[in-house]
């Protein structure tokens, strides 16, 4: 290793010996990976090999899965596969286009953002700057968002049905178009299949915000206050401003969670086929996941339509993958900038 | 440490700050609206469990009557009895009912009589197969040899035996932990104890990663290509069974265990660890011996977690377990779980009929298992973080 030149009475010098003690510090965590046994003890070898091994196996997976669809999936990507939609046949692999269902998917996950971005942001305003963290209502509150993160992903699409279409939906057709016979709120459609998700996806925003409101220096807060800012005025303009990487990471994380869903837009929007493209709130739509479901269990001919199946999948995984690598690297930052505070 | 843990008395203060509050109405009521919206969460797992329960309760209750043979109103008597009992027989809904004239409701009796009478005269039909006697236990159904446990909802006589379902749920979940939990936990403790840090930085985004593949995939990966794969190596008879869909359900819980006993094993303060390898253990056995106890709560926090997440997965099992609903403890065997069910039979139902508030008697044992199951794993969890905080 090459030796420092330390000069500590020149100004180059002590910068160099802080950033040397820095190194030292930020190592500090690890500083038992530096303290080391002389020799080797056989069974701690071999168990931190199994545990390797194991680490190996799922990163192994991982590959193995990715691997095996891009692989496959490449022959049948074009851009005729991926901007057209497919009019006549959508088990037809030279005709076949999932222009339609990116279109649906896009759509109802910006709709979605509509919704769960204000509400989630709000809650964790008020979850990091208003809430005592001892009071019984947070305490609820906490306690509500994590069970909503675990609620089965079907029993939201029962929700949507239940909640939504029939109860909320109905009463605004018995409301607004008593006359009509046919239901037009009272029925699967885009805007309930994006509510459903919304409440689905709120504990992402809302955690993710809370992660970066926390990471935000006391001190701005109070120095905003000391130069005479109300609470509010602190919020509005200190720190969200502040916090707006981590609000951003939540809504694509939230994007990408909701995107790949299937399970809650099965009854509350998803069609199997619609020969054209959603145009309003009431209209259903045709979606990605719901159509590798499709594919891969209805297709008439599975060997045939094998390569459009492959494809459609890797539309899916680019789309929803290069989200949670966005949000992934933005968080890495926010992480980053919480500890250098510590 | 001061932003981050809310429990510090200077983090806890600026919450109690309301600067501008008296002053200026505004602030006021921002404050009151920022309260209102954050109670939406608790609305909303609230109105959850109201909206998927309502569609059951009659089926809880008992008040829904299945049998497919029921007393039969002869149209002379449809002035004598009352409308809403009528509406009910005829099986209508109130919109529908007020649209109809006397000569179209007569009609309509007219055809369930004759319904009825080619309804088979079997005692079963006489059934209402939605008791909880029929729902939870074995019954002799006609042409039957013994009592069994069944759910075939759609025949001549609906059976809806819960059985065969709770029993595939709880076989998949249980080879995707048996899977997915000795996996998740190894590379948990390498990754938090035993790996170089500069490792453990790429390692920890790749498992995560595998959280952000959708079910859907993980299931089309399981149909097309694990299936296969499988059955070449295994040499069994059917393709699509519980050991294929638990294989594949253990991708999916493989992060959750992974990420929540990692953060467990972290909690545990770094202290220990020095104390440990300044007497002289290995990074091994300090992490097997003294980190691992410690966090153990939190490891089992990342079991129950696990569970909450596998037995509530619908798209894997949905298209990779076979969907036959078969009261076996064979894992090579194809099964049905009760989420596959809802996804599978829910859009082909009758609104409000016995079937369908039967699927969301099935969804609201699911909210309620999940539910528990959360609320013990988030306990536990909570728990033994003040408790190794404490004593830090």
């Amino acid at each position: 290793m090459k030796k420092l030149d330390l000069r500590p009475d020149t100004a180059q010098g002590k910068l160099q010996k802080r950033r040397r003690w820095k190194r030292m510090l930020l190592r500090d965590d690890n500083l038992s990976w530096d303290i080391r046994r002389t020799g080797v003890h056989l069974p701690s070898a071999f168990f931190t090999g199994v545990n390797a091994a194991a680490t190996g196996l799922i990163l192994g997976i991982l590959f193995f899965i990715l691997a095996n669809i891009l692989w496959n999936g490449w022959d049948g990507l074009s851009w005729r596969f991926v901007f057209s939609g497919s009019a006549d046949d959508m088990f037809d692999v030279n005709k076949a286009g999932v222009f339609p269902m990116i279109f649906g998917t896009a759509a109802r996950v910006i709709l979605m953002t509509l919704f769960v971005i204000p509400i989630g942001v709000i809650t964790a305003i008020y979850l990091t700057e208003y809430a005592s963290s001892t009071s019984p209502i947070t305490r609820i509150i906490r306690g509500a968002v994590n069970n909503l993160a675990g609620v089965p992903s079907i029993v939201f699409g029962l929700f949507g049905l239940g909640f939504f279409i029939s109860f909320v939906g109905g009463r605004m057709d018995q409301l607004f178009l008593p006359d009509t016979a046919e239901p037009v709120w009272g029925k699967p459609a885009i805007l309930w299949a994006s509510l459903t998700l919304a409440v689905m996806t709120l504990p992402v925003v809302i955690v993710a915000t809370e992660e970066s409101l926390r990471a935000i220096a006391p001190g701005l807060r109070e120095g905003s206050l000391a130069l005479g800012a109300t609470k509010l005025q602190t919020i509005l303009r200190v720190v969200l401003p502040q916090a707006l990487p981590g609000i951003l990471t939540g809504g694509i994380l939230a994007v990408s969670r909701a995107a790949g869903e299937v399970a809650p837009i099965l009854f509350t929007g998803a069609a199997y086929y619609m020969a054209h493209l959603p145009h309003s709130l009431t209209s259903q739509f045709m979606d990605l996941g719901y159509h590798v479901f499709v594919l891969s269990t209805q297709s008439p001919n599975i060997e045939q339509t094998r390569p459009i199946l492959y494809a459609t999948v890797v539309v899916l995984l680019v789309l929803t993958f290069a989200l949670n690598v966005v949000a992934i690297l933005v968080r890495s930052q926010v992480r980053r900038r919480m500890r250098a505070m510590q | 440490m001061l932003a981050a843990d809310p429990a510090s008395p200077r983090a806890t203060d600026w919450s109690t700050i309301r600067r501008g509050v008296k002053a200026r109405p505004v602030e006021w009521l921002a404050e009151r609206g920022i309260l209102l919206v954050s109670l939406s969460t608790i609305v909303m797992v609230f109105l959850i469990f109201l909206f998927v329960g309502r569609e059951a309760l009659p089926v809880v209750l008992g008040h829904l009557n299945a049998a497919r043979v029921q007393e039969v109103i002869p149209p002379e008597k449809m002035e004598a009895v009352p409308a809403e009992q009528l509406r009910a027989y005829l099986g209508l809904t109130a919109a529908e009912f007020a649209r109809m004239d006397k000569e179209t409701l007569r009609l309509l009796m007219e055809i369930k009589v004759e319904e009825h009478a080619a309804l088979p005269d079997d005692k079963d039909a006489r059934l209402n197969t939605t008791d909880w006697r029929y729902l939870l236990g074995p019954h002799q159904w006609t042409d039957y040899q013994k009592p069994e446990y069944i759910w075939q909802p759609v025949s001549q006589v609906p059976k809806y035996n819960l059985v065969p379902l709770i029993i595939g749920s709880l076989k998949t979940t249980l080879i995707a932990l048996l899977f997915s939990v000795p996996l998740a936990l190894g590379a948990a403790i390498y990754v938090s104890q035993l790996a170089p840090p500069k490792l453990k930085e790429y390692i920890k985004p790749a498992i995560e990663m595998l959280s952000g593949i959708p079910s859907v995939v993980l299931g089309f990966f399981a149909l097309i290509v694990m299936a296969s794969v499988l059955q070449a190596i295994f040499g069994y008879q059917y393709r699509l069974n519980a050991f294929v869909a638990g294989l594949a359900l253990g991708f999916a819980v493989i992060p959750v265990v992974f990420s929540i006993s990692e953060d467990a094993l972290t909690s545990v303060p770094r202290s220990y660890v020095q104390a440990a390898l300044a007497v002289g253990s290995t990074k091994w056995q300090a992490a097997w011996g003294i980190v691992l106890p410690a966090a153990l709560p939190g490891v089992f926090a990342a079991v129950v977690l696990g569970f909450g997440r596998a037995i509530g997965e619908t798209m894997i099992v949905l298209m990779a377990s076979g969907n036959a609903s078969i009261v076996s403890w064979n894992i090579f065997e194809s099964t049905r779980t009760m989420t596959a069910t809802i996804a599978a039979e829910l859009a082909e139902t009758v609104v409000g009929g016995p079937h369908y508030r039967l699927l969301f008697l099935i969804g609201a044992l699911l909210f309620i298992v999940t539910f528990l199951s959360n609320m013990a794993g988030d306990l536990i969890m909570h728990r033994l973080k003040s408790r190794l905080e404490g004593k830090k």
